[in-house]
């Protein structure tokens, strides 16, 4: 089959490569129609997140039909048509019983990895480093899904792939970004970065019943779709100073929420701090770019809540722990723990309620997924989303 | 037999227990002890140097020494240790004898002579002690113990029933290659080994508590001694279980002792850790999980050597 390889730093290329097999009993091998490339995929591709090898095949947003099952998958059928949510989760041990899927204790079979730099082994996760399990990817035309009795979703035939694919990452990521604000009544919320994730949790807080959404980012072409599709006001960050805008579209609280959609390659616009992070980044001091986490910190309420769904992977420096200790703030993080959010989500789009495929911008096949890399990380032909298709 | 068959699983449940004598040489020296310090008299007439106006100070001074071997013996932690000092006063006792001999004679000379060929004695036997004392130890030293736990959402009766029955224990230790059981308590065991060999030993249960915990020990005649116990303790906050396991091996001395080692594990602790990951994976999911990286679960080696994440060559199938 075809797959998208991870050749090296901004690199990658589509080759050949064996058609997956089922390993596992409750294994199912998925005919992908539609995958996605995401901001994660970026971290990637720039090399910023490590234990990734030559050939490794991205993608860990897909969708298609369903060609085979292991004889344990007994919710399925070969030509079912599926989502595939990103972490891969068992089900069966106390994290997945509890919801929390992307932390779940067994699907990371390079969980000693893990364990040595993040203390404990997270989920394991599709074409996203041997770190997370050293699982072949999404962009391909097949791929081997784990624990398939209890991670994929069944799709109504009217509910389009360009909708449905939102739900492997991108909309319950947005989703759970929102929903960790707790939003009440009368309330703002601050969204660092409008690309799919932050747009999508603009939507999502605006559905959980924010007063006000405020986006911020530097392209305006993203930041006319927050305006249009999410009911945002923006913040162009190159344009005006962040927390006094903040400030004054609050009435000097602050907003009660703030979520960083950004994550550890945030840019800033003051060059001489972009300058600091990337630097400590490029030689490895630093492992992460952080200015909107920081900044988020800063903005928050005093008793607010800071929601982190953009991603890192290592150590953050100069991170202001005076300001969110003294002013009693709380953060709120994770993976998104998709399988939980696939259902009501599915839901809200039969509804009407939300539109998640807005943010796509690009189509293209499979075999022109390096295009698609190019086009997404230089934000070129206001390049908001790719969806690559068989 | 090897020394190792005696001491290696009490050894892992309780502290450090040594062969018997120095601990009894302790006890016999903590009596003479007590009886110089507190009644020096009728030891001194006994051993024929009642005439000596120091000898209400001397015995009483060799008697606290005394004391302080046979405390240090009966509850020390390193008796081989003490076992030695035993055997430094025994030298000097010997020695004083001597001195005191050479200025007595008749009753007296008769009486010091017979102390003198029973501290003779009794510092052969402390040599002896401390020389097995020492063995235990060199032995013990080169025995590998890990403790470790992990916590399995099922019953204690679940994963208790999975590990009693030995023949599932491959399914999740990696080095393991076959487990034949040949009764109700024994077991025959074959162990991937250096360049391509096998280990292979008998193992038998030495306690077994349903639901609780299980113990087993190779047989004499094994290369590699080695036992263990796994607990099964319900985890507190109704999250299933905790297996704490103890294992312990003694890799033989020498060059393929080394290479045995390097078998078991460059890191033992690591294999024991991913082998119970395995173990909680197969009780919880029903299967070891792989990925394309790592086809056959995790291990050690293939952490560090993985194949790229990319379905495995044509044909291959499980
Ligand atoms: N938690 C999860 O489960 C999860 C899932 C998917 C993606 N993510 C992460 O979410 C993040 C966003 O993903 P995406 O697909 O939307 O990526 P993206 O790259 O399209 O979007 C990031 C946006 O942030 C903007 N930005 C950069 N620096 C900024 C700053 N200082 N202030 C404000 N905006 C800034 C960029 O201009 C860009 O538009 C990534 O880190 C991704 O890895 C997390
Ligand atoms: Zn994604
Ligand atoms: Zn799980």
């Amino acid at each position: 089959m075809k797959a998208t390889a991870w050749m090296g730093r901004d690199s990658v290329k589509v080759i050949d490569v064996p058609d997956p097999t089922i390993l596992s009993p409750r294994d199912a091998i998925v005919r992908i129609s539609t995958t996605a490339i995401c901001g994660s995929d970026m971290h990637l591709y720039h090399g910023y997140i490590p234990a990734m090898r030559k050939g490794d095949i991205l993608g860990h947003e897909f969708m298609g039909e369903v060609v085979e099952v292991g004889p344990q998958v007994r919710n399925l059928r070969p030509g079912d048509r599926v989502v595939v949510p990103f972490p891969i989760a068992c089900g069966h041990c106390i994290s997945c019983q509890r919801g929390l899927y992307s932390v779940c204790e067994n699907s990371n079979p390079n969980a000693g990895i893990a364990e040595k730099i993040m203390g404990h082994s997270p989920a394991g996760i599709f074409g996203y480093s041997h770190l997370l399990g050293g699982y072949a990817g999404g962009q391909a035309e097949y791929a081997r899904v784990p624990f398939a009795d209890v991670g994929p979703l069944k799709l109504p035939d009217e509910v389009p792939d360009e909708q449905a694919v939102m739900l492997a990452d991108v909309f319950p990521t947005g989703y759970m970004g929102a929903e960790m604000c707790d939003i009440k009544p009368g309330q703002l919320v601050a969204v660092w970065g409008a690309g799919p994730v932050g747009l999508l949790a603009a939507a999502s807080a605006r559905l959980l019943g924010a007063e006000r959404v405020f986006v911020i980012d530097r392209y305006p072409y993203r930041l006319r779709l927050a305006r249009e599709h999410a009911g945002a006001e923006t913040i162009n960050y190159e344009e005006s100073d962040v927390l006094d805008t903040l400030n004054e579209l609050t009435a000097g609280r602050g907003p009660d929420a703030c979520i960083d959609a950004v994550g550890l390659e945030g840019h800033h616009g003051n060059a001489a701090i972009y300058a600091y992070d990337r630097v400590k980044q490029g030689v490895r001091v630093e492992t992460e770019r952080p200015p909107a986490l920081r900044q988020a910190i800063l903005a928050c309420r005093s008793g607010g809540v800071v929601s982190v769904v953009g991603a890192y992977g290592g150590f953050v420096d100069k991170f202001p722990m005076g300001a969110f200790m003294n002013r009693s703030l709380t953060m709120r993080t994770g993976q998104c723990h998709v399988q939980r959010y696939l259902r009501p989500l599915l839901e809200r789009i039969q509804r009407g309620e939300i539109d998640p495929s807005f943010i796509v911008s690009h189509r293209m096949p499979l075999k022109d997924a390096a295009k698609g890399y190019k086009l997404f990380q230089k934000k070129q032909d206001e390049c908001s989303k790719v969806l690559l298709t068989a | 037999m090897n020394p190792i068959d005696g001491v290696l699983l009490p050894e892992l449940d309780s502290p450090v227990r040594d062969p018997h004598l120095p601990r009894a040489l302790g006890w016999l020296s903590l009596a003479l002890g007590a009886s110089a310090v507190a009644a020096p008299g009728p030891l001194a007439r006994l051993t024929g140097i009642d005439d000596s106006p120091a000898a209400g100070t001397v015995i009483p001074a060799l008697g606290a020494r005394e004391l302080g071997h046979g405390l240090g013996l009966v509850a020390g932690r390193r008796p081989s240790g003490w076992a030695w000092t035993r055997v430094a006063g025994d030298a000097m006792d010997l020695s004083l004898l001597g001195w005191a001999m050479t200025d007595r004679s008749g009753e007296r000379r008769r009486r010091l002579a017979l102390t003198t060929a029973v501290v003779a004695g009794i510092t052969a036997l402390d040599v002896l002690a401390a020389l097995s004392a020492g063995r235990a130890r060199r032995t013990r030293d080169r025995t590998i113990r890990i403790d470790m736990a992990v916590t399995v959402n099922r019953t204690p009766a679940e994963a208790y029933r999975y590990w009693r029955d030995m023949e599932n224990l491959p399914r999740f230790m990696s080095h393991v290659e076959a487990i034949r059981t040949i009764d109700l308590r024994r077991s025959h065991w074959t162990v991937r080994g250096p360049a391509g060999r096998h280990v292979e030993w008998d193992a038998e249960i030495v306690d077994d508590q349903p639901n609780r915990s299980i113990a087993w020990r190779s047989l004499p005649g094994t290369p590699v001694p080695n036992a263990g116990r796994v607990r099964f303790v319900p985890a507190p906050g109704e999250r299933g279980t905790e297996v704490r396991v103890q294992l312990g091996y003694v890799p033989p001395a020498g060059a393929v002792g080394r290479a045995v080692a390097k078998v078991f594990g460059e890191e033992p602790e690591q294999q024991v850790r991913d082998d119970l990951r395995r173990f909680k994976q197969v009780l919880e999911t029903g299967d070891v999980v792989r990925s394309d990286s790592s086809p056959d679960g995790i291990s050690v080696r293939q952490q560090v050597m993985q194949r790229p994440a990319q379905p495995l060559p044509n044909g291959f199938r499980r």
